[in-house]
């Protein structure tokens, strides 16, 4: 059953007729994912080739649903019209919005949260900065590439794309119930905790990563829940131990604040909290892999 | 970006807060223009990103012109912690009866703004709010609501400012709040917020962090870079589109996306303990979709650190496929040679995931020996670390 994206859910994309949203409607309709449309307000009602699958343009988000029954939004639209995007997803009281774009302002990230929450929470953003959501096997939307690994028993939760790949990879012989990609933004909608308490109720899970990296504390937070509501095993990885104070590394949110927001301060949280975690990606493959 | 003092003094001053007047100087020349137009006592303070300067002797009380100069002499050149002082802020002097905070930034944790505002001001407000927690007030602010007069009043009366500068307070605090968005910041500090014995309040310092995503809706943003501070290979990386820090380490990193990279970074320095302590030279994070003309531009920016032994090449095929990604090193290599640069650093590439193994080939039948081919990353962390400690 995997958490939040399953083989029925049905996917919109949000700038389908951009290139970067054009190139991953293809790979996501590739990977078996049921995408059912798209959205561009000054291409309604045409209709896109991909392969062979054509799917309808709509003038907005409520439209797409309404005609498709769509519950899920992928959004590629560029950093200056994300924040309408998202509101436009949110009015439209869509279940999952997952925002794939990089550089959005964090005014506007900050602005389309509270937007969303005023209106009760409805819709679960997960993003922005990120590759998305990947329930191997099932479902796949975002960019995560969906040949890397088949479904299977872990959960994965990371604030980084490569990172997720590089362990899925290195797990793929095991594989993944669902894996999420929170994004690498100071503000983000889903947390590692949102992805934690949805694996812990999920029967299709087994074992959590955790992946981490500097700046705020998200997983000083995460460690925290843990200790005191999950209960199945859950190895963890960090990046950053050698970034500098007050540097961004890549990441807009991966950035060390006078002595907060450091690696160790994150390692020593997760493993108070009972969490192994592993030295480099391996070492935590293999942690991950004697629980198997 | 966080901005200097005297930027933050201008910035503030642009939206209509109560500042000092002033100005700034990067020599005693321009220093003592300003003294003489801001007339009688000024203070000269030096402009650098960090705290102490107060102690380092970085800031000093002109009687008049003449003196400002002599100090100004004195500050410009100064080292305080590491940093080289090149500019010096001048403003009038005001007297204080008393000293308060107020701040709004960025809370990650809770997915919003906050106001921290405290009466006990002048001091650094962490060890207040350790102290005296009662003394410091945080008061969420709702993004799309934000700062209004009934909203200033909240965080007036919740800081307990006194009866007398109630308004005035509150004036400022939606004045700040109206800075704080339209500029796009994640911090405006001010530290003190001073009263006068004759009951003005004035914003005695300025500390602004600026959101670099939203340069794009900011183009006057640019020229608040400091130039002279930016590490020259930053720059040249920045004018290539490249997502580059520099470090000060011996082994070149080059990898597709942030996480995968501050990883890199992190096993190259766990790799590097075993060889006298070699440490990672930058961060490099060439992105996804990892071209000839990209990873060329990329190579030319690590190659020519003379600081760099070695350059670790760390690829996950993900969306890129790792032929490709081979591809664009050996095609790099020679458009390397052809700009005139001669390549003679080694170099370690680990490839994994997509298509590794045309990957792998491409590299083995181009046989060019500078390339070494080690395909898991722990492993060619330590080549790459051993190779940078040959010779150190």
């Amino acid at each position: 059953m995997a958490i939040w994206l399953t083989k029925d859910s049905k996917v919109i994309v949000q700038g389908m007729t951009g290139s970067e949203g054009s190139k991953h409607t293809r790979r996501m309709l590739a990977a078996g994912t049921h995408v059912v449309g798209g959205v561009n307000p000054r291409k309604a009602g045409q209709t896109v080739d991909f392969d062979g699958t054509a799917l309808p343009v709509f003038g907005g988000v409520a439209a797409a649903m309404r005609e498709t029954g769509a519950d899920v939004t992928v959004i590629f639209v560029p950093p200056a019209f994300s924040k309408a995007a998202v509101i436009e997803a949110v009015d439209a009281e869509i279940p999952l919005a997952v925002v794939i774009t990089e550089g959005i302002p964090v005014h506007d990230t900050a602005a389309f949260w509270a937007y969303n929450k005023a209106k009760g929470g409805k819709t679960r953003i997960i993003g922005p900065n990120c590759p998305g959501i990947a329930s191997p096997g099932a479902s796949n939307a975002g960019i995560i590439p969906a040949d890397i690994t088949g479904a299977g028993r872990i959960g994965l939760v990371s604030k980084s794309g490569t990172l997720t790949y590089q362990m899925m990879y290195e797990l793929r012989d095991i594989g993944f119930s669902t894996c999420v990609g929170i994004g690498g933004d100071p503000v983000i909608g889903t947390t590692h905790i949102d992805a934690l308490a949805a694996f812990q109720d999920d029967p299709e899970t087994d074992a959590i990563v955790m992946i981490g990296e500097i700046g705020g504390d998200a997983e000083e937070r995460a460690a925290d829940f843990i200790k005191a509501n999950v209960t199945k095993p859950v190895v963890g990885y960090i990046a950053g131990f050698t970034a500098p104070p007050g540097k961004t590394m890549g990441h807009a949110g991966a950035i060390i604040s006078g002595s907060s927001g450091t690696a160790e301060a994150k390692k020593a949280a997760l493993e108070a909290a009972g969490v192994k975690v592993g030295k480099t990606p391996s070492e935590t493959a293999r942690l991950m892999r004697s629980l198997f | 970006m966080d901005l200097y003092e005297y930027q933050g003094r201008e910035l503030f001053e642009r939206h209509g807060l109560p500042v000092l007047s002033g100005g700034v100087a990067t020599t005693p020349e321009e220093a003592r223009a300003i003294a003489e137009r801001l007339g009688g006592r000024v203070v000269v303070k030096a402009q650098v990103k960090v705290g102490g300067r107060g102690k380092a002797g970085g800031v000093k009380l002109a009687e008049n012109a003449e003196e400002a100069v002599a100090h100004a002499t004195n500050i410009l050149g100064m080292d305080i912690k590491g940093h080289t002082v090149h500019k010096v802020m001048l403003t009038v002097t005001a007297d204080i009866a008393e000293e308060y905070y107020f701040s709004y930034l960025l809370d990650r944790a809770n997915r919003t703004f906050l106001c921290i505002a405290s009466v006990a001001g002048g001091m650094d407000i962490e060890q207040v709010a350790e102290e005296a927690p009662d003394k410091v007030a945080k008061i969420a602010i709702d993004a799309n609501d934000g700062v209004d007069d009934a909203k200033a009043h909240e965080i007036v009366a919740a800081a307990g400012f006194p009866a007398e500068v109630a308004d005035q307070v509150a004036e400022i605090a939606v004045k700040l709040w109206q800075a704080f968005i339209a500029e796009d910041a994640t911090l405006v500090e001010v530290n003190p917020l001073a009263r006068t014995p004759e009951g003005r309040v004035l914003c005695l310092d300025a500390k602004v962090t600026l959101d670099a995503n939203a340069d794009f809706r900011h183009p006057d943003h640019e020229a608040l870079v400091d130039q002279a501070a930016v590490d020259p290979l930053e720059q040249r990386a920045k004018e290539k589109d490249l997502n580059y820090v520099k470090l000060d380490g011996e082994v070149g990193i080059i990898g597709n996306g942030a996480g995968l990279v501050m990883s890199t970074l992190d096993v190259v320095a766990y790799a590097g303990e075993e060889f006298g302590g070699v440490k990672p030279a930058n961060f490099l994070d060439i992105g996804g979709g990892a071209s000839a003309a990209v990873m060329a531009n990329g190579l030319e920016i690590v190659l020519s650190d003379p600081a760099v032994r070695s350059v670790f090449v760390n690829v996950f095929g993900g969306i890129t496929a790792c032929d490709e990604v081979a591809n664009g090193i050996v095609q790099a290599l020679s458009l390397l040679e052809q700009r005139g640069e001669q390549v003679t650093k080694p170099l370690v590439v680990r490839l994994d995931g997509n298509n590794a193994e045309v990957g792998r080939a491409i590299l083995d039948g181009a046989a060019n020996p500078l390339v070494q081919r080690v395909d898991t990353m722990d492993g060619a962390a330590k080549r790459a670390a051993e190779l940078a400690a040959v010779g150190v």
